[in-house]
């Protein structure tokens, strides 16, 4: 390789033969390097060559030994209009779903929608709770179908068209669609166009949960089936007899309705009276509740009617005392007191039961003022028989076609009706489900339908309203919605989204633009109140009182988990129960008093961990295992179990996690009153609690007062805390040894109004969903290292308090060691709190942590720099909210944590404005700092200041009561600046003078004196 | 020379003279161990290596595989760690303290508690590091001038004082050890016969020759440095009691944590020292030097610090009742009577009764009782920190968040695996290093052993 010497005539010479640019221009070695050493050897090194080779060598092994990250990032060819990265958008769009309804904004980044928040939420029914919430991590789960199926089979729509277009034009029998309500009036429309084409074609509405006793005490009474609107707000009493108003029964809107008229600073409140047998929420926020077998529900709402009837001088009908007797009369004249401004509802599955509940309300005048027949909520629909009547048809062979359309009946019919079976007789199963279920595995076509939020629609679901669905992102797999392919099988030439616009066009004057960025249209509709029919006979209540059993069963609903609809999403199986706070789980309630004539028990282990007893539930000729949780406040005799659990068939996060209640399902009643028994069998369960103690302890935590004490004294219960000190009797913040921090730009409060605060949780699913929180499992929740920035504390009360012990002479040890145990009689209340980082502003984390990783912002907020932290955790002891949250593992990219940061897909979902926190580093809430810089952005490129109520952080959104306020203290009109000044707010452990940002306003009841 | 009363019991006894201890003292160097050294060597080696495989699973995997939790961020770590530093508290103590006060027992036994104190510093500063959730950027800790831009450390956070207050004691009592391991070696080094050995001592012992300049520099060198050390006893663990002292944890926020935690140290450090001589003078035949004498000195500091840290105690109590703070009344409550309630009544069994033992002389002069004792104090020490840190943090403010602890298996292999590794360094540190200062020891025998003192008479 060494070039010949060569030897220049002149300076000129050597300048010709050296041009710029030309002193590289011979070229590396490559062959002599790379070739075997023979070349090598055979060619002549020279000490140029050879630095050639070591630079080449060198410069080689490096690069080599570098992993460089493959980042896929494509870039637009065209640019969408409107998509700036960076730059959120938003959708208006509706959700309809285990017949719950939300009207929603959607946010949208880069395309991929990631938060969903409440649309109008003031003005209509429906409302976001925590699976609606949560819904939007469904939209990114990896167990989604990605394809048509034939047969288990991946196939292509075109196929499978032609293949469903043979068998629908050959079928000679019925062809039958099952699916839960529709509320769309477009899809109803689509539905008759195809009755045209197939005349054999029949549609069998089933509810998972059936609401078929309020429609049909309503043919009844009123003559027409139907679900009245209900308005709690304009009600002045309240009477529940297992309505789990708060959290599942019939609409989220009751919650918002009913918090609005639980502000003591208007004077007055409505007072709730719960009869029930398990601790519901809705009994949970009560002012009185009674715990009573369910046996006894209807006993006591037909006494009730009875003393109503006598009370107002109509013919009694002749029912027998009860154990409340004394209190039903102060009810009943409650009630009457307040005619018109009153409610009784019944969560009963028994028509007759219904039907004296409607009685009772038309009674008290109710019609019109606080219920409404005349708009009606269209959410349920679905008649007991008509399944039943399927069952038949399909074991008889009548049935050639079967679709099934949001529902699942294999999993949600008890499998002693059959369905399995009868359904082998039907020789077309056609599914429509997102992902592969219990029923949809049993079906040999499988034609997956879009997410609702890549789907187009429109819900009408109560009467005056027109809602419409937009696409926010373009389907992520190939799938269709279901409207498409009944369009295309009846050969209709236009895909949905014409169709739907065709249907606007025809229905609607409004503009289609216009309706879809307001996704709303108000309709005319006729509001006349119905006309009840006078046929109540006293001979319809024979037989009426439920037979009482030894021990009783009653199916219930959790918020977190409903139908079972959204098992396999993983922040609902993380998110606690809203009273038993347990995750991941569900399990036989019991009450304690009962549990201990049982010898049935929990225990914790040595790590706090909560471990119970296992019994086998007989009812009836079933039997299952269940595990045991005592829960306080349950009435005895009476066993609770939730739906929504014991999934098989669905992703990695819900598959068989806990034991499906729908086999006790039977007849469609939630109660089973006889022929339940239990046995303890050996082993034991493990749970999962965020939370492991049950009372205050008789600290001043949750401060709580009655309306009439509040009325007198607008501070009662929320007495001042004063130190002594040598000034006398002084607030803790007047005594300090810090500098106080400048306060000159905003100062960011929030308020936490523990009146409108019901505990269900939609604002820890909102803070899951803004700040990338991760899902840490079950085994690590028992841990008790759950991840939850945001979480709702429960209190129960205790029978142990401070006076009482004084009273009674009472020793200390004793005395702490009784007020540990929640109380078991009806006194028992409960008290939600929820707790996030209360960003003190002498900040007991700021002053420990040696690197100075958690620091105070001049705008009253708490940082945590997460790039700086080592992870002493310092600051988590330190905590005396114990809110810090501390990264014990990588939660993202590791497979043993494997949910949805573990997933490419499920990682859609991740707000890019947050960091996915790496192991070792200590993260908390952070009241959505990146919410608060963008509005102040927003605000500064528009040469102004940022308007109260301007930042939204998540819970606040989340939360439709409005038990949540955030805002600017420094402006003197803010809302939160009024909120700092009402008597009722105060800080919590003010005593430790860390002058929290965060505040809370005391609970009132509106208990009778 | 000093002059020592004869009535004192002598503190070297055997009829020893000058020459025979230095061959006492060179003996352990210059034979070969027995098989009990080798095989508690063995044992020592595996929890060793046992720990620092749990140390490598813990980082590797994350400070998740220990049994901590929200509530409860610090528990076996910190608890080792006060256990480590309070135990290398009696080295420093015995070495300048009593220095300082011309206690003349010292000299027996204070080469050996320094290397002690040497030895468990070294186990207790590995836990701050490795309780770390980011061990590899744990240097942040030191105020290193950086180009990240303001970023600097939290002078606020006692946990930095803790850095500081460590490191300086780490590196004053080494240098003190070494300070006064220099004629020792150079002992070691003339007597040596084989070339490798010779060559290791002449290095180690700096090249001293004896000469009167050189003992004169070594003893001024030695009261400096002595009163240097003063202070530090006092100061290191005082700022360990600030970590939990300046928090606002009920049962940490304590101003009567700084002399507690001082006279605590000393109490566990003199029980460990009892624990470890009480062997080594068998093994290593010291028993002339290391006496009952100088045993039963050792019992009455064990029982007067017992007694201080049991009054310690029992302020907390009377302070919590005092206070009015009912955050404050219930953690001392649930301490005795909550679900940690053993742990609690360990502590004060073997921290504040069993030492109380020691007021009866017979007791104190009994071999087999004080070592039984002196573990007893280990245990009761290790306990007090595990009742101070998880006792307190499993149930404060809210009851919300009221929590439990357990170990796991990694918790417990690596405090095990410390005590290996201290072990491992101590039984290294009795077959190389000369156990006793032989050439302060020499200053005595003249006024203070029983050859001498039976001359006189």
């Amino acid at each position: 390789m060494s070039k010949e010497k060569k030897y220049y005539n002149s300076l000129s010479h050597s300048r010709e033969s050296v041009s710029v640019g030309n002193e590289f221009d011979e070229k590396l070695p490559l062959d002599a390097m790379f070739e075997n050493a023979d070349t090598l050897s055979a060619s002549s090194t020279s000490r140029r060559d050879f630095l050639k080779f070591l630079g080449f060598g060198t410069l080689a092994a490096t690069l080599a030994s570098c992993e460089a990250p493959v980042v896929k990032s494509i870039p637009y060819l065209n640019k969408p209009e409107n998509i700036i990265p960076g730059i959120p958008l938003h959708y208006a769009s509706s959700f309809f779903s285990e017949n719950t309804f939300a009207s929603l904004l959607v946010k949208t980044r880069e395309g991929r929608p990631i938060l969903l928040s409440s649309n109008h939420k003031n003005k209509y029914g429906g409302g976001i709770n925590a699976r609606c919430q949560a819904s939007v991590l469904s939209l990114y789960d990896s167990n989604r179908l990605k394809g048509p199926l034939e047969d288990s089979v991946e196939t292509s729509w075109s196929n499978i068209d032609i293949k469903i277009k043979q068998r629908l034009e050959a079928s000679n029998k019925k062809i039958v669609l099952v699916s839960s309500t529709i509320i769309s009036p477009s899809v109803k429309q689509i539905l008759k166009d195809f009755k045209k084409v197939y005349k054999n074609f029949n549609h069998i509405k089933y509810d998972t949960l059936s609401k078929d006793s309020i429609l049909s005490s309503n043919q009844k009474v009123f003559n027409k089936r139907f679900i009245p609107t209900y308005r709690f707000d304009k009600a002045d009493c309240i009477v529940s007899f297992s309505a789990d108003f708060l959290n599942e029964w019939l609409d989220p809107a009751h919650s918002r309705q009913y918090t609005s008229n639980r502000k003591p600073e208007n004077g007055k409140m409505s007072r709730h009276y719960q009869f029930e047998s398990l601790l519901s929420v809705t009994g949970a926020n009560a002012d009185k509740r009674f715990p009573i077998k369910p046996s006894q529900q209807s006993e006591y709402i037909l006494r009730l009617y009875d003393i109503l009837l006598s009370l107002s001088n109509k013919k009694s009908i002749n029912t027998n005392n009860t154990n409340h007797d004394k209190q039903l009369v102060s009810i009943a004249n409650e009630l009457l007191a307040n005619k018109g401004k009153s409610l009784v509802v019944s969560g009963s599955d028994n028509k007759i039961v219904q039907e004296i509940v409607t009685r009772i309300n038309i009674l008290l005048k109710n019609y019109g003022k606080t219920i409404f027949s005349g708009r009606q909520s269209n959410l349920f629909s679905s008649s007991d028989t008509e399944i039943r009547a399927l069952i038949d048809d399909m074991n008889q062979g009548n049935i050639d076609v079967v679709m099934f359309l949001d529902t699942n009946p294999i999993y949600s019919l008890p499998s002693s009706m059959g369905f399995i079976t009868a359904l082998k007789n039907v020789p077309t199963r056609i599914s429509f489900s997102e992902s592969l279920d219990e029923t949809s595995k049993n079906c040999n076509y499988v034609c997956p339908n879009t997410n609702y939020l890549e789907s187009w629609g429109d819900l009408q679901p109560y009467s005056g309203t027109y809602f419409l669905q937009q696409p926010t992102i373009s389907p992520i797999f190939d799938s269709r919605q279901f409207q498409d392919s009944f369009l295309k099988w009846a050969g209709s030439p236009i895909n949905y989204m014409a169709y739907l616009k065709k249907y606007f066009k025809t229905n609607f004057s409004q503009p289609w633009t216009k309706a879809l960025h307001d996704g709303f249209v108000e309709v005319n509709y006729n509001d006349r109140e119905l006309q009840p029919l006078d046929n109540f006979s006293s001979s319809d209540i024979r037989g009426f009182i439920s037979k009482s059993g030894k021990i009783e069963l009653e199916l219930y609903v959790k918020g977190s988990m409903g139908q079972g609809v959204y098992s396999n999403n993983p922040w609902l199986q993380e998110l606690p129960d809203v009273i038993s706070k347990v995750t991941w789980d569900n399990y036989l309630t019991i009450s304690p008093s009962h549990a201990k004539e049982l010898g049935i028990s929990n225990w914790h282990v040595s790590n706090g961990a909560l471990d119970g007893h296992v019994v086998n539930l007989v009812v009836g000729d079933r039997t299952m295992k269940c595990p045991v949780y005592i829960q306080p406040g349950q009435a005895y005799g009476v066993l609770g179990l939730a739906f929504g659990y014991g999934r098989t068939e669905t992703g990695k996060a819900g598959k068989d996690i806990g034991v499906n209640a729908y086999e006790f399902y039977n007849d469609f009643d939630k109660l089973s009153t006889t022929n339940v028994s239990i046995e303890v069998v050996s082993g034991k369960h493990e749970f999962a609690c965020t939370q492991n103690s049950h009372t205050m302890m008789g600290r001043n935590i949750v401060k709580e007062t009655n309306l009439s004490e509040y009325l007198v004294d607008n501070k009662s219960g929320n007495k001042q805390f004063l130190l002594h000190s040598h000034k006398g009797h002084v607030k803790p913040n007047d005594l300090t040894l810090w500098k106080e921090h400048e306060r000159d730009v905003h100062f960011w409060n929030m308020s936490i109004d523990l009146n409108s605060c019901t505990g269900c949780g939609a604002c820890v699913i909102a803070c899951h969903a803004e700040n990338n929180v991760p899902v840490v499992g079950k085994e690590e929740v028992r841990k008790n290292r759950d991840m939850h920035w945001l979480r709702i504390d429960r209190y129960y009360s205790s029978d142990m308090t401070k006076e009482r012990a004084k009273k009674e002479g009472v020793g200390s040890i004793e005395m702490y060691k009784k007020m540990e145990e929640p109380s078991d009689s009806e006194n028992l209340e409960v008290v939600f709190q929820p707790v996030m980082c209360q960003h003190c502003n002498h900040a007991p984390c700021e002053t420990v942590c040696p690197v100075a990783a958690t620091t105070h912002s001049r705008e009253g907020l708490n940082h945590m720099t997460y790039n700086r932290c080592i992870g002493t955790r310092y600051c988590m002891n330190n905590c005396p909210y114990k809110v810090r949250r501390f990264n014990w593992f990588n939660y993202s990219n590791n497979n043993q944590f494997d949910f949805n940061m573990n997933d490419d897909l499920g990682k859609m979902v991740l707000n890019p404005d947050v960091t996915v926190r790496s192991r070792g580093v200590m993260e908390k809430c952070s009241m959505c700092i990146q919410n608060i810089q963008k509005t102040k952005l927003d605000a500064k490129k528009e040469r102004r200041k940022v308007k109260d109520g301007e930042v939204r952080i998540a819970c606040e959104k989340a939360c439709d009561n409005g038990a949540i306020t955030f805002g600017d203290a420094l402006d003197k009109n803010s809302r939160i600046s009024k909120e700092k000044k009402n008597p009722r707010s105060y800080y919590l452990i003010e005593e430790l003078n860390t002058q929290p940002s965060v505040f809370y306003k005391t609970k009132v009841r509106n208990k009778k004196v | 020379m000093s002059y020592e009363a004869d009535i004192r019991e002598p503190l070297i006894i055997g009829k020893k003279s000058l020459h025979d201890i230095s061959e006492d003292i060179a003996r352990p160097i210059e034979t070969n161990p027995n098989k009990w050294w080798w095989a508690l060597f063995g044992t020592s080696v595996l929890a060793m290596l046992w720990g620092f495989g749990c140390i490598f699973y813990t980082i590797g995997t994350g400070v998740g595989v220990w049994g901590l939790n929200n509530t409860i961020g610090w528990a076996w770590d910190i608890t080792n760690f006060v256990w480590w530093v309070g135990i290398g508290h009696a080295g420093t103590l015995i070495s300048a303290v009593l220095l300082l006060f011309r206690q003349k027992w010292r000299l027996s036994i204070n080469r050996s508690a320094e290397a002690m104190t040497i030895f468990a510093v070294v186990q207790a500063g590995l836990f701050p590091l490795i309780h770390m959730g980011r061990i590899w950027v744990g240097y942040w800790v030191f105020p290193l001038p950086n180009q990240y831009g303001p970023l600097w450390v939290n002078f606020n956070s006692p946990l930095l004082w803790d850095v500081f207050a460590i490191s300086t004691y780490f590196s004053v009592s080494l240098v003190f050890w070494y300070m006064g391991l220099i004629p020792d070696f150079a002992l070691i080094r003339d007597r040596a016969i084989k070339p490798v050995m010779k060559k290791v001592y002449t290095i180690l012992s700096f090249g001293w020759s004896g000469t009167a300049k050189h003992w004169q520099r070594h003893e001024v060198m030695s009261l400096v440095l002595a009163g240097l050390c003063t202070p530090l006893v006092l100061s290191v663990h005082t700022i360990v009691s600030m970590d939990f002292a300046t928090s606002v944890i009920p049962g940490w926020h304590t101003t009567i944590f700084p002399p507690y935690f001082v006279a605590g140290a000393i109490f566990s450090g003199f029980a460990m020292v009892q624990t470890l001589l009480l062997v080594m003078r068998k093994v290593v035949n010291m028993e002339s030097y290391i006496t009952l004498q100088h045993i039963e000195m050792m019992n009455i500091i064990i029982m007067v610090t017992g007694s201080i840290v049991g009054i310690a105690y029992i302020t907390e109590l009377f302070m919590a009742w005092y206070s009015g703070v009912e955050y404050e009344q219930y953690a001392f409550l649930n301490r005795a009577t909550g679900p940690y309630w053993w742990s609690y009544w360990a502590m004060m069994t073997c921290n504040v009764i069993s030492p109380q033992l020691m007021w009866i002389k017979s007791l104190r002069r009994n071999i087999v009782f004080t070592f039984i004792l002196s573990i007893f104090v280990n245990i009761g020490m290790w306990f007090e920190r595990f009742v101070i840190i998880v006792t307190s943090l499993h149930r404060d403010y809210l009851p919300s968040s009221w929590s439990m602890f357990s170990p796991t298996f990694v918790d417990i292999g690596i405090y095990i695996g410390t005590i290996g590794f201290f072990m491992v360094l101590f039984l290294l540190y009795s077959r190389t290093f000369p156990v006793i200062a032989q050439a302060e020891l020499k200053t005595i025998l003249k006024s203070s052993s029983d050859t001498y003192k039976k001359e006189k008479k």
